[in-house]
């Protein structure tokens, strides 16, 4: 494969205009832009879950661990455990990580692991044809929810901010040069870095609208209670009244886990 | 005669029946003894009852005997549970201050400590001293070892034990024996680490669970040892983190039971498909479920060698004690390196937690491997087809290669596919099987003690192998003890089965997990020799069950 493309020949799969293309050109602009401030194309390692955000992995021409469901976090932080040097991304999805692999999640913004988080939170599984994650809004009619799902869903900004996580964000998959933005702030926190992409799904549960009325851009930095109080605008349920903030929310510098097992 | 003593010591947990057994087990190994410990103990973290035996003796034996000669009680419990197993001439010394017994030899070990000023632990360092005047161990040896055994308040002990070693009378002489050379005192779980980092491991990664715990434990206080030890959330994220550890280069291994084992499934499966190397030590407890914590079965056998989702290539390797752990860790991270594939190293709780002697030469056959490598010329294809199976490797942030790595099936670049080209990859890996068994028949997989002319053959596995192999040298009998059963050694098994007219397996299991094993390979099993109680084998019960079957 060609060393100096960013794609590969692997045939892309997704819904014809699905919104992960957005996430994954942002992804490749982000990495040029990266690579020409410096930062080697060898030294990029992606992992992801299963999922459609897994596929990302498929098509990018670089390093990569196509881990397991809801797992991949705990793969990148081995990664950078043993090549420090490394930039370790991990594509999630909403059901692989706030699902099955939220244990995970805590732990690794818990101990700041030097790692950057990208969330496709399209709020349903929708490989398996759409069944409700813990994202979904109540009410979520889905394959296994046919008369609309029972329970709430938890506002994850929320609950990576008691974790611990020092970089916390929240991006839309359809804003690219903004969401570009936040993918480099990302990469460059030394630290733990969650970045929340609202993704629609076009196919299952096709939200455009809803986010579109409701976004709008932040100014960074905020304070933490600040950053608690923007957090806590929106609680993941539909068709309040309340808008949708994006951006940075809180930034913080402290010891990675790395640093801290590495030194000596 | 050989020279061949049984002392038991047993308290409640939390006075350090444990320790002051270790220590009295250095004592004999400074007049020259081979040691082996039995520790049992329960799940819990004070009262109930612990004790450890040792059997000191001029040859190597690895089981303990019911016959006590020296029994230490630190409390009226461990009098009343083992006094029925004490030998004719045999001794008991008990503490003074909390025991009223009419035999034995009480010995005031809480009222010399308190006297002195000294804290209530330091009692052991009391019976320690007053056991060894009573049985003629020179005062010299005694302060030699309690110097190099008691890192805290060293000279406040050394008053304690003179006390009671003054006061004490001396009714027996222990001799010195001709000594053992180059051999270090070692749990298998210690054995275990020493290898592991021997061989070049630079990351353990582990959940608590017994009885593997203390390898992590061992490994984070050994800061020589360089081997960082990182404990994450649950045994699903130690065994993704040490694949990630690994895909990036660095020798990576993971250790649990069990029920920590079954959560790691999952990325078994994993390794095996992103042909990711990991060495997984697999230190068996009573099952099922939570079954016996500090108890030992052997009852994960068919579980290990199944265990995952799809065909995985593996090896399996079960050392039987603390020299085999040492040597085989070692060995089996450099095979999981060489073969990128995962190894399961399946001990068990006697395994693990007892200690015996090892000899350190063993270390000097352990070196750490380098894998096949990328040449650094051409493409770099992760998966490249090859014809041993192999491909080689390139870690992430080498220049000029991509490293892809996948859970699902893929081509040579690791690209995900689905078509019918699957199956190339499929055989790929089976070559590598192919290869692997190859390997195999030139390790020694197999071991033979006892009368190798015997038709009458015993097979044992894991700690069994110790009574086993004393019961085979007792009765002039053969034992075979299989240590790498995946890939099964056919060729050395019908080697050794040569002139073999009757087999019988011995396991701490209820069905006979080995005997079935064998059975699958078409060695015929024809009896069956079992225990279940947690405990492992007495010689003596072996011996019972065999003259039934003969």
């Amino acid at each position: 494969m060609n060393q100096k493309n960013l794609d590969t020949y692997c045939q892309n799969t997704w819904c014809p205009g699905c919104t992960n293309f957005g996430i994954l050109e942002a992804l490749k602009r982000t990495v040029s832009e990266l690579i020409e401030r410096g930062i080697k194309r060898e030294n990029f390692v992606f992992t992801c879950g299963i999922g459609c955000h897994g596929k990302n992995v498929d098509y990018l021409n670089l390093n990569s661990f196509y881990g397991l469901h809801g797992r991949c976090l705990c793969t990148a932080q081995g990664i950078k455990l043993a090549g420090p040097n490394l930039k370790v991304i991990a594509f999630v999805g909403d059901g692989d990580i706030y699902n099955e692999g939220i244990s995970h999640l805590i732990h690794a913004a818990k101990r700041n692991s030097d790692i950057t988080v990208l969330v496709h939170d399209n709020r349903n599984f929708a490989l398996t044809v759409s069944q409700f994650t813990a994202t979904s809004p109540k009410g979520f009619k889905g394959s296994s929810t046919p008369q609309g799902s029972i329970e709430e869903p938890f506002n994850p900004l929320e609950l990576i901010l008691v974790s611990g996580a020092t970089f916390i964000a929240r991006g839309y998959a359809l804003k690219i040069d903004h969401l570009k933005d936040l993918i480099v702030k990302a990469i460059e926190h030394k630290g733990f870095s969650f970045l929340e992409i609202l993704q629609p799904c076009i196919t299952f549960f096709d939200n455009r609208k809803f986010y579109e009325e409701r976004i709008y851009e932040i100014k960074s930095p905020l304070s933490k209670e600040e950053a608690e109080i923007k957090i806590r605008e929106w609680d993941y349920l539909n068709g309040e009244k309340s808008k949708i903030p994006i951006g940075v929310f809180y930034k913080v510098e402290k010891p990675t886990f790395e640093e801290l097992v590495l030194k000596g | 005669m050989v020279k061949d003593y049984s002392i038991l010591i047993g308290g409640a947990a939390g006075q350090g029946s444990r320790m002051a057994g270790l220590i009295i087990a250095k004592l004999f190994n400074q007049l020259g003894y081979r040691i082996y410990i039995y520790e049992d103990y329960q799940s819990l973290i004070r009262g109930g009852h612990n004790f450890s035996q040792i059997r000191a003796s001029e040859k190597e034996f690895q089981s303990r005997k019911k016959e006590i000669d020296f029994l230490l009680a630190l409390d009226k419990n461990t009098l009343n549970l083992h006094k029925k197993n004490l030998s004719k001439n045999g001794i008991l010394i008990f503490n003074g201050d909390k025991i009223e017994s009419k035999e034995g030899i009480g010995v005031p070990i809480e009222k010399i400590t308190r006297e002195a000023g000294g804290k209530p632990i330091m009692a052991n360092t009391a019976l320690i001293s007053g056991f060894s005047k009573i049985v003629g161990i020179d005062w010299k040896i005694l302060e030699e070892v309690l110097r190099k055994e008691i890192k805290h308040e060293i000279d406040l002990n050394l008053k304690i034990g003179k006390k009671a070693y003054e006061t004490s009378q001396n009714f027996s002489k222990i001799t010195r024996v001709q000594p053992v050379s180059n051999f270090l005192l070692l749990t298998g779980n210690e054995a275990t680490a020493l290898g592991l980092a021997k061989a070049g491991l630079k990351f353990y990664f582990a959940y608590p669970m017994t009885p593997a715990t203390s390898i992590m434990n061992f490994l984070a206080k050994m800061e020589d040892l360089n081997v960082k030890v990182i404990q994450p959330e649950n045994e699903i994220s130690v065994i993704n983190m040490a694949l990630g550890a690994s895909f990036a280069g660095a020798k990576s291994a993971v250790g649990t039971s069990g029920g920590g084992f079954a959560l790691m499934t999952e990325g078994l499966s994993l390794a095996g498909q992103s042909e990711t190397p990991i060495l997984i030590i697999e230190s068996q407890r009573g099952g099922p479920s939570t079954g016996m914590p500090t108890y030992n079965l052997q009852g994960d056998l068919l579980f290990v060698l199944s265990a995952g989702h799809g065909d995985i290539p593996r090896f399996v390797i079960a050392p039987g004690d603390a020299a085999e752990c040492l040597y085989y860790s070692g060995l089996g991270l450099n095979l999981a390196w060489k073969y990128q594939t995962p190894v399961i190293l399946l001990i068990d709780k006697d395994v693990s937690e007892n200690t015996f002697c090892v000899n350190e030469k063993i270390l000097d056959l352990i070196q750490s491997e380098k894998p096949l490598l990328w040449a650094k010329s051409g493409d770099y294809k992760r998966y490249k087809i090859t014809e041993d199976g192999v491909s080689p490797l390139a870690f992430p942030g080498e220049k000029d290669a991509i490293v892809k790595a996948d859970s699902y099936e893929h081509d040579e670049f690791g690209i995900t596919i689905e078509s019918e080209e699957v199956e190339k990859m499929q055989e790929k890996r089976l070559r590598k099987y192919e290869t692997m068994k190859k390997a195999v028949e030139k390790l020694p997989a197999v071991k033979v003690y006892g009368n190798q002319n015997s038709n009458i053959a015993l097979v044992a596995w894991g700690i069994t192998k110790g009574a086993a192999k004393e019961i085979a040298e007792n009765l002039g009998i053969k034992l075979i003890q299989p240590i790498i059963i995946e890939p099964f050694p056919q060729k050395q098994m019908r080697e050794v089965l040569k002139g073999v007219e009757k087999l019988f397996s011995i396991e701490l299991n209820t069905t006979g997990q080995m005997a079935k094993v064998l059975n699958s390979q078409g060695i015929k099993v024809d009896g069956k020799i079992l225990k279940y109680n947690g405990r492992p084998f007495f010689v003596k019960e072996i011996e019972d069950k065999l003259k039934k079957l003969l």
